[in-house]
C-alpha cells in the first residue's frame, strides 16, 4: 500500500514545490515587486529597465520569499503587457522561478494574462464577493481551469468586512459558494480578512487587529483547508515615520497573528524587529494597543513613541552601553565594531576573570557568536563584521603576553576546546582576499584560524597542519591552475594518511570540479564552499562528533552522484569538430576595411600613472561584490537592505582612496606594445618579435549564423594587420602598508587597501585602453565616453585577458610577458602557475577591429587540444594539464602527478 | 459496464500495458515520400516525408498493422497516432488544415483494431488512448537567447488548437486522452485547460470516477538532473498538474527504465493518481539509436514493479512488440501500485 504524503494540505510550486506541512510555521511571501508598493520597482517598470527589476526580484528570493506576490496596477502602464513581459522574464531565471508566484491585481484582465504565463501552481490574489456571486463564481471556475491557489478577500457587496461578524460571514459565505458550487479544493483557498490600522484616534479602529485575530482563528477552525493571508504593515499605519515603533507592532502583530492561525502573509522583512527584542516597556504599550486592553492604550502609545523616534533612540543608546557590565560592553563594542574602548574593557574583564584565556573563551567568543549568528541571519552584513573581528583580534593581541607560555605551570595545551582551522592559498596563487574573508567570518563563529598566506606548498600545508592539530584545512585560489594544485594538495594529504576535513573555495573553484577531481583523490571529507558565509555551517558539520560521519557519508555520496551526472553530461555534449568550427569563424567584410596603423609601434612603459585620474575610471561594483554587498552601483547606495551598509562602505573606501592618492601609498605603473601582426590560421604571429600567441575556437555546436569564434577572427586573414598586449599594476608599495595593517590585526583596512588597489588596476587597464583607442593606436581619436559607457564597454575593440574565458590558457601570459618585457619595464613577476604579482595588476592584449567581442570559449574537443599542442611545441599532456577546464573530454592519462 | 468503468476495474486488477514506439515501427516499413501523400495532397507544395500522423490518412493499413502487433504482445491501451496532430505542429508541414481529420481518423483506426482484440480475448478488454503531443514550440522558454522574455507560442494558441485535437480524437472514440511526453508544464497546463472547455461543452465529468473520460498525463525528465526542460523537479510537475481528477500521472521517453526509478518513486509517493511509466529503450548511443533488448528493459523495469510504483505500463522511442511482450510477461507477476487513502486533515 502507497501512502501518499501530505494529502489534504495546500502545494504550490515554481520550479520547485512548496508544500503547507506542518512543520512551515509562516509563508512568508516577497512585496518588492508590487508596483503599489513599492516606490522603486514602479519607476524600474515605468522606465522599461526589467532588468533591474528582476533583480528586485532575486533580492526578495535570497532574502527569503517564498512566494514572489507580482503586481502592476498602475495607471500609467499597460498592466496586462508588463504583467506578461514580468513573468516572462522570471521564467528565464531559475532562480526566481524556483517559488510559486502570487499574481497580485484587481483588474480580472491581468489576472488571466498573468495565468497564462505560469508553469508552475501558483496564487491569484485577489478576487471577492464584491461585484456578487456570479462574478465570483465565474472567476473562481477560471482559476480552476488553470490550476492556481485563490486569495479571498473579505469584501461583499456591502463593502470590505470591518468587524468580526462581518469578517467570518463573509469569509463563511465565499467558502461555501467555493467549495459547494464551485467544486474548488479547499486546500487551495486563503482568506484575506483584511488587516486595518489600529492608534489611528478613531474609536471604530481599536478592535482592528483583535478582530483579525479572532476572525483569523474562527477561519482555521471552522472552514476546513483555508489558509489566512494579509498584508501586516498595514496595522501600523498612523506611525509612518517612526519605524521603531512601526518594526515592533509588525512583531508583535505577526506573532500574535501566527499563534491565531495566519498561515502567510506580505511583510517586509527590513522593517521588523524580533518579537523578543522589542524594548519591554514598548512591547507593553504596543500590545495594548493591538489588544485594546483600555481606553488609553492609543494615548499612551502615540504619547510614548514620541520619545522612540529612531534618532533620540540611537543617541541615548550610544552613551547608555558604557554603564552596562563589562560582558555586555564587550559584546555591544564587538556588535557595533567600536574599537575606541575595548583595551579597557579587556583588561577589566581580565581582572574579573583572573585568567587571559577565560576572556576569550567567555565574553569575547560569546560576542562573537552573536555577531556570527547576525551575520547567520542576514542582519550584519560582511563590512560590519570584519570590523567585529578588528575589535576581537585587539582585544586577544592585548591578552596575548598574559597568556600562560610552554614551560609554565599552568600551561595546559589541552584546555582550550576551540577549534583550529588551517587556511592558505595554494602554490603558483597569490590572490587571497576571499581567503582572508572566510577567515574572519569563521573568527566570529569561534574557531581559531592559522593563516599561512599565499603561495603555499603543499608539503607546508601538511605539516603546519599536523604541528597545529587543526580541524579543518581550506584551501583557496583565484586563478585555473590553481585548481591543480588543489589536486595535488589533496593526493598529499591522502598520501600522508591525512582525515581532515578539506573544504576548497576561490573564484575559480566550483562544485563540480571539487566533485569530479579533487573529491576522488582525497578520502577524508572534501566540501566545496561557495561562499564566506557557507563555511561556517559546513565547518561545523564536518567536525562535529554528531554529526561529522553522516555528513562525510551525504557529502560522499552527494560528489558522487555529480560525478556520474557529469559524466551523462558528457557523453551528450554536442561539439563540432576543430575543422568544422574554423569553417565556421566569426564573418567579418576584410575586403571593405584597411587595418589602422597604430600611431606608434613598439613598447612604450608608463611610469607613472597619476592615481587621481585611474580614481575616476573605477567600476564601483565589483568593489561591492568583493564586500559581499551584491547588487550595482550607484543603485546599491540607494538599496534598501544593503542601502546603509553600502554607503559607509563607499564613504570609507573614499577616505582611503584620498590618503593612498594624498600620502602615496601605492604606486601604478604600466607598459603597452602595438605591433604589426599576421595570422596563420589560429595562431598570430609577430614577424618582427619572433614570437606567436596561439587562439583557442570554441567548439560547441552552433545554430544557423551563429559563428565559433576565435580571438584570431579578429585579425586580417591575408594582410598586414596590428595585434596590441599590455600590462598595469597598481600594486607598488602596498608591501608596507599591509604589514602595517597586519600588526594591528586589522582585516578591515587590509581588505580595504588590497581590493582598492584591485580596483584602481582594473581602472588602470580601463584609462590605458582609452589612451590606445585615442592616441597611442588611435583607431577612435573622436570618442567620448563617461566611465558609464565604458563600463558598459561602448567602445571599439577589446581587451582580453589570458586566462579570462576568451583565451583561458594561462601560459600565454608568459610570451606575453617576454614581449613586453613587463619584468624589466614594470616589475610585474609571474609565478609557476603564471599569476601575476604584485596582485594588483592586470595583462591582456588589444584586438582593435570593431567586430571584435568577448566570449566564453567553452569546451574543446581532442582533436582542438593536440592541434594547440603541436602548435605551442608542448607534450598532448602539458596542453591538457592548462586546458584542463574547458575539456570536453577526460584525457587518457591522468596527469595528477605534477 | 460503460468503457470507463471497464477500464478502471480493469486497473485495479492488474498492471495495464500500454503499447511501444511507434515511430520506431514505422521505420521498419522503410517508407517513401509517395506513401505519405493522398490523393488530395499529390500536389502539396511541401515534402510531407516523416509526417507520421498523415500516415493515418495516406496509409491506414501501416498503422492498424502496428497496432495490431502491439495488441497481439498483450497490450491493455494502444495510442493513436496523433503526436504531432495539433495545427502548431503540422504547421511546419502546411497541413494545419487537416489536424481534424487526422486525430479523428487516427482514433478510428485504433478503436477498430482495439475492438477486434477485445472480442478475441472478452477477459482483456482493449483500449483507446488519444494521444496529446507536446507540439514543438515551449510557451515558457525563449527560443532566442538574446531575448529571453520573447515566446514561440502563446497558452492562447497552445489551448486552442490542443481543443480542436482533443475535439478529433473523442469524436473517433478514443477511451482516454493521453497528454505525454510533457517538457514544458505551462504547453501541459494549456492542454489541461482545452480537456477542460470540451469536457465543460459536452457536459462530461471531469471525475472519471464520475463517467468522465479518463485523462492521463506523461511528462519527461529530460536529463540527470531530474527536471523537465522547462526546469521543473518532478514533484513541482506533479503539483503544477494535479487540478483535475486524473486518471494517471506518470512519466516517459528521454530516460531508460533505470534512469526513470527515482522520479517514479516521487510521483508514487506523492500522487493520488495512478502511477504510469513508459521509459525508452535505455540511453540512445553516440548514432542516436536504442539498443537495449527487451530482456535487458524488463529486468530494469522490473525493479520498479517489485517496489509497487506502477498502475500502467509500456514503452517510449526504440521499443517494439518484443518489447512489450517482455514487459507484459514480467509485470503479470505483480500486483498494481495500490492508494492507501487516509484523509490525514481529520485528525
Amino acid at each position: 500500500m502507497t501512502k501518499i504524503k501530505n494529502r489534504g494540505v495546500m502545494k504550490l510550486s515554481g520550479l520547485e514545490p512548496l508544500v503547507f506541512t506542518p512543520e512551515i510555521n509562516f509563508v512568508n511571501i516577497g512585496e518588492r515587486t508590487n508596483v503599489t508598493g513599492s516606490k522603486k520597482f514602479a519607476r524600474l517598470i515605468l522606465n522599461g529597465q526589467y532588468d533591474e527589476a528582476l533583480e528586485v526580484a532575486l533580492d526578495q528570493v535570497r532574502g527569503g520569499a517564498q512566494v514572489l506576490d507580482v503586481c502592476m496596477d498602475e495607471g500609467m502602464l499597460d498592466g496586462v503587457a508588463a504583467m506578461q513581459k514580468f513573468l516572462n522574464l522570471i521564467a528565464s531565471e531559475p532562480e526566481i522561478s524556483r517559488i510559486p508566484i502570487m499574481i497580485d491585481s484587481s483588474r480580472w484582465e491581468i489576472i488571466l494574462a498573468g495565468l497564462k504565463c505560469i508553469q508552475g501552481k501558483g496564487i491569484v490574489n485577489s478576487i471577492s464577493l464584491k461585484n456578487g456571486e456570479q462574478e465570483f463564481i465565474q472567476q473562481a471556475k477560471t482559476i480552476k481551469k488553470f490550476g492556481a491557489a485563490v486569495v479571498v478577500m473579505a469584501f461583499d457587496e456591502d463593502g470590505q468586512a470591518d468587524t468580526y461578524q462581518r469578517r467570518i460571514d463573509i469569509c463563511k459565505r465565499s467558502y461555501d459558494v467555493l467549495v459547494d458550487l464551485v467544486k474548488f479544493n479547499p486546500e487551495d483557498i486563503i482568506f484575506d480578512p483584511n488587516i486595518f490600522p489600529v492608534a489611528t484616534g478613531m474609536d471604530e479602529h481599536r478592535k482592528n487587529a483583535i478582530d483579525f485575530f479572532h476572525a483569523t482563528q474562527w477561519i482555521k477552525q471552522n472552514l476546513p483547508g483555508a489558509k489566512v493571508s494579509g498584508g501586516v504593515s498595514n496595522v501600523s499605519f498612523s506611525f509612518r515615520g517612526n519605524d521603531p515603533v512601526r518594526e515592533a507592532m509588525h512583531a508583535s502583530f505577526l506573532y500574535h497573528a501566527i499563534r491565531h492561525g495566519m498561515d502567510m502573509g506580505i511583510v517586509n522583512p527590513t522593517m521588523l524587529e524580533i518579537y523578543d527584542d522589542i524594548p519591554k516597556d514598548l512591547l507593553e504599550k504596543v500590545e495594548d494597543v493591538l489588544f485594546d486592553r483600555n481606553e488609553e492604550a492609543t494615548e499612551t502609545l502615540l504619547n510614548f513613541a514620541e520619545t522612540v523616534k529612531a534618532s533620540d533612540k540611537k543617541e541615548v543608546a550610544a552613551e547608555a552601553w558604557r554603564d552596562e557590565p563589562v560582558s555586555k560592553r564587550i559584546e555591544h563594542a564587538l556588535v557595533k565594531g567600536i574599537i575606541d574602548h575595548i583595551i579597557d574593557d579587556t583588561e577589566a574583564a581580565r581582572i574579573e576573570l583572573k585568567n587571559p584565556l577565560k576572556v576569550i573563551e567567555g565574553p569575547l567568543m560569546d560576542g562573537m557568536n552573536v555577531v556570527g549568528d547576525l551575520f547567520g541571519e542576514g542582519k550584519m552584513f560582511l563590512p560590519q563584521v570584519v570590523k567585529s573581528a578588528r575589535v576581537m583580534k585587539k582585544a586577544v593581541a592585548y591578552l596575548e603576553p598574559f597568556m600562560p607560555q610552554i614551560g609554565d605551570l599552568d600551561y595546559n595545551e589541552e584546555q582550550s576546546s576551540i577549534k583550529k582551522i588551517l587556511l592558505a592559498t595554494v602554490k603558483g596563487d597569490v590572490h587571497d582576499i576571499g581567503k582572508n574573508i572566510v577567515g574572519v567570518v569563521l573568527a566570529c563563529n569561534s574557531y581559531q584560524i592559522i593563516d599561512l598566506g599565499v603561495m603555499v606548498d603543499a608539503q607546508k600545508i601538511i605539516d603546519e597542519a599536523i604541528r597545529n592539530k587543526v580541524d579543518i584545512i581550506g584551501l583557496s585560489g583565484l586563478i585555473t591552475p590553481s585548481l591543480d594544485e588543489m589536486v595535488n594538495v589533496a593526493s598529499e594529504m591522502e598520501k600522508q594518511g591525512l582525515q581532515i576535513p578539506l573544504l576548497i573555495g576561490g573564484a575559480t573553484t566550483s562544485r563540480i570540479h571539487t566533485a569530479v577531481k579533487i573529491d576522488p583523490v582525497y578520502s577524508g571529507t572534501v566540501i566545496h564552499v561557495t561562499d564566506a558565509s557557507k563555511s561556517v555551517p559546513i565547518a561545523g558539520e564536518s567536525i562535529s562528533e554528531e554529526t561529522k560521519e553522516s555528513y562525510h557519508k551525504q557529502i560522499k555520496e552527494t560528489y558522487r552522484q555529480l560525478r556520474i551526472e557529469h559524466e551523462a553530461k558528457q557523453q551528450v555534449k554536442q561539439m563540432a569538430t576543430y575543422e568544422e568550427a574554423k569553417a565556421n569563424p566569426v564573418f567579418i567584410d576584410w575586403e571593405h576595411y584597411t587595418p589602422v596603423v597604430p600611431a606608434k609601434l613598439g613598447n612604450i612603459t608608463l611610469e607613472h600613472l597619476d592615481l587621481g585620474i585611474l580614481r575616476k575610471y573605477i567600476d564601483w561594483t565589483p568593489f561591492f561584490s568583493t564586500w559581499m554587498l551584491s547588487g550595482k552601483y550607484p543603485k546599491i547606495l540607494q538599496d534598501e537592505v544593503v542601502g546603509k551598509e553600502a554607503q559607509r562602505l563607499f564613504k570609507e573606501a573614499n577616505e582611503m582612496l584620498d590618503k593612498i592618492i594624498e600620502e602615496q601609498w601605492l604606486q601604478a605603473k604600466a607598459v603597452v606594445g602595438l605591433f604589426p601582426v599576421e595570422r596563420l590560421e589560429d595562431d598570430l604571429v609577430l614577424p618582427d618579435q619572433g614570437y606567436s600567441f596561439h587562439c583557442l575556437r570554441q567548439q560547441g555546436k552552433k545554430g544557423k549564423g551563429v559563428p565559433n569564434r576565435s580571438l584570431a577572427d579578429y585579425i586580417h586573414p591575408q594582410k598586414t594587420d596590428y595585434l596590441g598586449g599590455f600590462a598595469v599594476t597598481a600594486g607598488w608599495g602596498i608591501e608596507a602598508k599591509l604589514k602595517e595593517f597586519q600588526e594591528n590585526g586589522d582585516d578591515y583596512n587590509d581588505i580595504m587597501l588590497k581590493s582598492l588597489a584591485d580596483r584602481l588596476a582594473e581602472a588602470g587597464a580601463e584609462y590605458l585602453h582609452e589612451l590606445v583607442r585615442k592616441e597611442i593606436w588611435g583607431y577612435a581619436k573622436e570618442e567620448s565616453l563617461d566611465n558609464d559607457a565604458l563600463i558598459k564597454e561602448s567602445y571599439a575593440g577589446i581587451r582580453p585577458a589570458p586566462g579570462y574565458p576568451a583565451c583561458p590558457e594561462h601560459s600565454e601570459k608568459r610570451t606575453l610577458f617576454d614581449l613586453l618585457e613587463v619584468e624589466k619595464n614594470i616589475g610585474i613577476t609571474l609565478t609557476d602557475s603564471y599569476a601575476m604579482y604584485p596582485t594588483s595588476s592586470v595583462s591582456g592584449f588589444y584586438f582593435g577591429h570593431p567586430e571584435s567581442k568577448y566570449f566564453g570559449l567553452g569546451k574543446i574537443g581532442e582533436d582542438q587540444v593536440k592541434d594547440y599542442a603541436r602548435r605551442k611545441g608542448v607534450s598532448l599532456a602539458q596542453a591538457e594539464k592548462w586546458l584542463s577546464p574547458n575539456l570536453a573530454y577526460t584525457p587518457s592519462f591522468n596527469v595528477q602527478e605534477s | 459496464m460503460n468503457r470507463t468503468e471497464l477500464l478502471l476495474t480493469q486497473s485495479k486488477k492488474r498492471i495495464l500495458i500500454l503499447d511501444g514506439a511507434m515511430g520506431t515501427m514505422i521505420q521498419r516499413y522503410k517508407l517513401s515520400e509517395e506513401d505519405f501523400r493522398t490523393t488530395e495532397l499529390k500536389n502539396h507544395p511541401k515534402p510531407l516525408k516523416g509526417n507520421n500522423d498523415l500516415l493515418s490518412l495516406s496509409r491506414p493499413d501501416i498503422i492498424k498493422a502496428i497496432h495490431a502487433a502491439y495488441l497481439e504482445v498483450g497490450a491493455d491501451i494502444i495510442e493513436t497516432n496523433t503526436f504531432s496532430g495539433t495545427t502548431i505542429a503540422q504547421a511546419d508541414y502546411g497541413l494545419e488544415r487537416l489536424a481534424y481529420q487526422i486525430n479523428f481518423e487516427s482514433a478510428k483506426i485504433a478503436k477498430e483494431v482495439a475492438l477486434e482484440y477485445s472480442q478475441k480475448t472478452p477477459d482483456k478488454p482493449r483500449f483507446v488512448a488519444g494521444a496529446v503531443g507536446p507540439t514543438n514550440r515551449t510557451a515558457s522558454i525563449s527560443p532566442d537567447v538574446n531575448d529571453p522574455g520573447y515566446r514561440a507560442v502563446s497558452f492562447d494558441d497552445l489551448a486552442l488548437a490542443y481543443k480542436q485535437q482533443v475535439e478529433g480524437l473523442l469524436d473517433g472514440g478514443s477511451d482516454i486522452i493521453l497528454v505525454e511526453t510533457i517538457f514544458d508544464t505551462l504547453n501541459a497546463k494549456a492542454a489541461i485547460y482545452a480537456i477542460q472547455e470540451v469536457f465543460e461543452e459536452r457536459s462530461l465529468p471531469l471525475d472519471p470516477q464520475e463517467g468522465g473520460i479518463p485523462v492521463m498525463i506523461s511528462g519527461t525528465i529530460t536529463d540527470a538532473s531530474g527536471r523537465t526542460l522547462s526546469g521543473q523537479t518532478t514533484e513541482a510537475f506533479l503539483i503544477s498538474v494535479s487540478h483535475i481528477p486524473l486518471f494517471s500521472v506518470g512519466l516517459n521517453c528521454a530516460l531508460g527504465a533505470k534512469e526513470l526509478r527515482p522520479y517514479l518513486k516521487v510521483l508514487s509517493e506523492n500522487a493520488p493518481f495512478n502511477i504510469s511509466a513508459y521509459p525508452n529503450a535505455g540511453l540512445p548511443n553516440e548514432f542516436g539509436q536504442y539498443d537495449q533488448d527487451s530482456e535487458e528493459m524488463s529486468n530494469q523495469v522490473e525493479e520498479f514493479l517489485k517496489d509497487g510504483l506502477i498502475n500502467i505500463l509500456g514503452g517510449c522511442c526504440g521499443t517494439t512488440p518484443d518489447h512489450i511482450a517482455a514487459l507484459a510477461k514480467t509485470a503479470a507477476k505483480y500486483s498494481p501500485r495500490k492508494l492507501e487513502f487516509v484523509n490525514e486533515s481529520d485528525d
